[in-house]
């Protein structure tokens, strides 16, 4: 009788076990896909909404027009310029600082000194600050206080220079590190000294991730809105920056002063500039991205 | 001639005479980011010490009223607090499930091609302006989800909440992408000896992968926390400047970092209690914020000594 109820007609056990098992994972694997799925609709429909609500107002009036009070006439040109002021300066000095602090920190620095080490737990620390905080240093610092440069396109580029160093640093670490070592090794066994196998080897070879990540810092200082706003960047400004002591405004704060604003009008002004925003972010993290792949599939 | 022969050319002296400028030089940029960092503790410490010799600590930290810039002043820091914490525990409990979920796709499931797709994806994800990102907060998310389905009382234009998960979605690529580096990190013998053993991928994924993450996926998360108390732009534009003493993630509150940009915007004139109000605030967000980072670091150390 007992035997009869274990008969072949019922599944073996193992099998039961097995097929739950696959269940199991068929599910995690849902719920897995489910959460990207989460990250891949917001974009969707931040990018679909903002489009839609944009539209209406996306023309050339848009980027030659100057910041207005007036919904219908409020364009983006002050913001524009100030923009590429400050992304411009901020490039230029970022760059060099950035790849001769790469420079020192692998190919000169003693590798075990507490000295160095120091410098690179900092450097780290320094990329996982609040932005905003970089904001407080520049009002206190560079704004007013020992510099006193004022709200100025200068102070600006300051702070965004200070707040992408560390991830040209860490970029172009990682660039330098990826040359293999017996390019070096061959440069200075055919008798270059050190500097003219890091100017003439080792260099054009980071080229392409040194690229990729000044690329990068460039779009993050492009969207950077959080330390301006403590730097005057929010004002209303309808003239474009002629000098680095003019007064000047950037886009993400031109869109966060037109988000704000009580008129519905506005937001719509708001939506056609994160367009013209994200198009040019888009532009340049994707170039970002072809170079990175193209130096990949080399090595 | 042997002599001669040994004795440095012009053109090799002036070659070591460049590469002493040029060793010099470079240790003197690499001094840069440390001169920043004092200068930020010292930009923050005297006006921070400045406004504690005016303002008792006690009241700082226990009274329940933030209205720094009102008549009469009142310096409770407790509203921004609580304000913070429901931000940052909105967003973190959207982004670390979900970036830990995209990391294990990624790392254990997805395809090459897929990959392909989804990672670029993310860093576009990563890429969007927090001012975007707010503006979608202020625009969609609070007036279509949180008004319609928060079941709590009536939701204003600003909430915590709409901030909190935008910031959630802000942060979830980097929790993905460092979750995911940890998990590349576990050598592949381990994923074969369990997958022979016949273990299912997810056996694999929840008794192999994550232990021996563990220590990165830490770190990520420590980060991802950190990440969701400094941000400012979103919690500005989407959860007001109301410093309100609630843990109703429905109200309106202001944040730490977004009292900083509040205040920054209204241009205090130095000197005054309200312009060293914000020093104060920075100096919690950034001791909060640097505890956090170096905890974050030393996991990755350790880590990293497991498997080097």
């Amino acid at each position: 009788m007992n035997l009869e109820a274990i008969s072949p007609a019922a599944p073996p056990l193992g099998h039961k076990i097995a097929s739950s098992r696959l269940w199991r994972d068929r599910i995690f694997r849902s719920i897995l896909l489910l959460s990207i799925a989460v990250a891949l609709l917001t974009l969707f429909t931040l990018l679909i909404d903002t489009f839609l609500e944009g539209r209406p107002r996306l023309n050339g009036a848009l980027l030659e027009n100057m910041p207005s009070g007036r919904p219908a006439r409020a364009g983006l040109q002050s913001a524009i310029f100030g923009s590429l002021w400050l992304v411009g300066i901020t490039s230029l000095v970022s760059l060099p600082l950035g790849v001769g602090t790469a420079i020192f920190l692998e190919e000169y620095a003693p590798k075990n000194s507490r000295y160095i080490r120091l410098i690179e737990l900092n450097i780290q620390n320094m990329a996982g600050v609040p932005s905003v905080v970089f904001g407080i240093l520049g009002l206190a610092f560079i704004a007013r206080g020992p510099l006193s440069w004022g709200f100025t396109v200068r102070t600006g580029a300051m702070v965004l220079t200070i707040l992408v160093l560390p991830l040209v640093i860490i970029a172009s670490r990682e660039a330098i590190r990826a040359v293999p070592p017996s390019i070096r090794d061959g440069s200075l066994a055919l008798g270059a000294t050190q500097w003219q196998t890091i100017w003439r080897q080792v260099l054009p070879a980071a080229v392409p991730g040194i690229a990729t990540g000044s690329i990068l810092s460039a779009s993050r200082a492009l969207g950077e809105s959080a330390p301006l706003l403590l730097l005057g960047a929010l004002s209303f400004v309808t003239f474009n920056p002629t000098s680095l002591d003019s007064g000047y405004t950037v886009l993400p704060l031109l869109i966060f002063k037109y988000a704000s604003d009580a008129k519905a009008e506005f937001h719509v002004v708001a939506a056609a500039a994160i367009i013209v925003l994200l198009v040019v972010l888009l532009a340049m993290n994707a170039t970002a991205i072809l170079v990175r792949n193209r130096f990949q599939k080399r090595l | 001639m042997a002599s001669e022969s040994l004795a440095p050319s012009g053109q090799l002296l002036r070659q070591r005479r460049i590469e002493l400028i040029v060793r010099s030089s470079l240790s003197v940029v690499g001094l840069v980011s440390v001169v920043v960092t004092i200068a930020i503790v010292a930009s923050l410490l005297l006006p921070t010490l400045e406004f504690f010799s005016e303002i008792s600590i006690a009241e700082f930290f226990t009274s329940k009223v933030w209205a720094p810039l009102f008549n009469p002043p009142r310096f409770g820091v407790l509203p921004l607090v609580t304000g913070t914490f429901l931000v940052m525990s909105v967003a973190v409990i959207l982004a670390v499930p979900c970036g830990l979920g995209a990391a294990f796709y990624l790392s254990e499931y997805a395809s090459p091609r897929l990959r392909k797709v989804v990672k670029p994806v993310l860093e576009v994800l990563a890429g969007i302006p927090t001012v975007v990102l707010g503006f979608f907060a202020l625009n969609f998310v609070n007036p279509q989800v949180v008004q319609k389905f928060w079941p709590i009382g009536d939701v204003g234009t600003f909430s915590a909440l709409s901030a909190g998960l935008v910031v959630g979605v802000a942060i979830l690529p980097l929790m993905a992408s460092l979750a995911e580096d940890a998990m590349s990190a576990v050598p592949n013998s381990l994923r074969d000896g369990a997958l022979a053993l016949g273990a299912t991928r997810r056996e694999v994924c929840t008794g192999v992968i994550f232990p021996a993450a563990l220590s990165g996926i830490v770190a990520a998360v420590v980060l991802a926390f950190s990440r969701a108390i400094g941000e400012t732009t979103i919690a500005l534009m989407a959860a007001g400047s109301n410093p309100r003493f609630t843990l109703n993630p429905g109200n309106g509150v202001q944040t730490m970092a977004s009292f900083i940009g509040f205040a920054g915007i209204g241009d205090q004139p130095t000197g005054s209690t309200g312009y060293k109000t914000i020093f104060a605030v920075g100096s919690l967000l950034f001791i909060i914020t640097f505890l956090l980072n170096i905890l974050s670091i030393r996991v990755v150390r350790r880590f990293r000594e497991a498997y080097e």
